[in-house]
């Protein structure tokens, strides 16, 4: 049996540092609750625009998120520098949306896929035409409930 | 009693665990909500089916052209202008020729009473509508139809979605002070629901002309 013997030595004690890790435990658990976890490594460059009106997206579990902007400068010469769409981590095309969708919708339980929101990342100088071509691929996979994703701004 | 010497468990690494745990979390995390205007899109369309007829003066057109220039039913605009005309188009307080048809809602409960299959939750709505807000409360016809260029920028569409969701958000707002003295936000579910058929967020994008109300 192992036996424990407490040192036993002369001289001024050290200031206790027992109270160290409960303070940075708190440090901890404020951080864990306060913060989510980031969602994807960004390929595309996006400046939401400002908008007063934008709320607050309810249940972050059952939201996907479409990036859309110029690629960053890593991606620039492989994706050029006009406006591309981000889903996951890679760079993709129009087509793909509607299986992303589906990939989505398949890992929430079917009673929550009614509920799900699907929020519009999108670059505040890109041109619409893009984001009309992705709002008609998304109305045919019945995802419509959408959020254009914007900086909240006071009202004036 | 033999006085056993407890073992004491050295927790001077506790704070470097914590610590590591802690600057782990700083890194992965970001503080960022995501906020944003929650629309709802058309359901597809199946098939061919005719535009719904609109009476011209319910159609409230606003477009953004290619230059980002904004225009109401063909006149250029500034895009603070969209909010009060929205709004006056909404409610037509004066009784407008022009502007959005108001239908009473005691009119509304009729006609849905006449059809061969009332929608019951319809009808639980209007009633309800007539014995806590009033029986002169109107609903109104009117659509708003947002088109825009494929060159038109997200920024300036943004913007005009936004004065337009804005004043029906004011709209809402109003009616929930002047009827219950308390923001829409406020009030509980089946009153908003309430409000919610008095001012729809009626507001069609894309293909307007061919499409149905949503």
């Amino acid at each position: 049996m192992a036996t424990f013997t407490k040192k036993s030595k002369g001289g001024a004690p050290g200031i206790s540092t027992a109270s160290l890790p409960d303070i940075v435990f708190m440090l901890l658990f404020f951080f864990m609750v306060s913060t989510t976890m980031k969602e994807v490594e960004y390929k595309v460059r996006i400046k939401l625009p400002e908008a007063s009106e934008s709320k607050k997206i309810e249940n972050k579990s059952l939201v996907s998120y479409i990036y859309v902007g110029p690629p960053s400068k890593n991606w620039e010469g492989k994706y050029g520098t006009k406006p591309v769409i981000q889903l996951n981590d890679q760079i993709a095309n129009l087509e793909s949306i509607q299986r992303y969708i589906e990939e989505e919708r398949a890992k929430r339980s079917e009673s929550d896929v009614p509920k799900m929101t699907y929020s519009l990342k999108i670059d505040e100088e890109t041109d619409m035409g893009i984001v009309t071509d992705i709002k008609q691929e998304l109305r045919n996979i019945q995802a419509l409930k959408i959020n254009y994703s914007a900086r909240k701004t006071p009202a004036k | 009693m033999a006085r056993r010497s407890l073992p004491e468990v050295n927790a001077g690494s506790m704070a470097d665990i914590a610590f590591l745990l802690l600057i782990f979390f700083l890194v992965t995390t970001t503080m960022d909500i995501d906020t944003g205007i929650i629309r709802r899109l058309p359901p597809p369309i199946q098939g061919d089916v005719p535009p719904m007829e609109i009476n011209e003066r319910n159609v409230f057109v606003v477009l953004v052209n290619k230059d980002n220039q904004v225009a109401i039913k063909g006149s250029l605009v500034d895009v603070e202008m969209i909010r009060g005309q929205v709004k006056e188009f909404f409610t037509n307080p004066t009784g407008n020729p022009k502007l959005s048809e108001q239908i009473p809602v005691q009119k509304r409960l009729d006609e849905e009473l006449s059809k061969e299959e009332p929608d019951m939750t319809k009808v639980e709505t209007f009633k309800a509508i007539i014995e806590q807000i009033g029986p002169d409360v109107t609903i109104t016809k009117g659509i708003v139809s947002l088109q825009n260029d494929r060159v038109t920028k997200y920024k300036v569409y943004l913007l005009v979605q936004n004065e337009i969701v804005g004043a029906i958000n004011e709209l809402r707002d109003e009616l929930a002070k002047q009827v219950w003295d308390k923001p829409f936000d406020n009030l509980p579910e089946h009153q908003q629901e309430l409000i919610r058929t008095i001012y729809p967020f009626a507001i069609s994008e894309a293909e307007p002309r061919s499409l149905k109300k949503n």
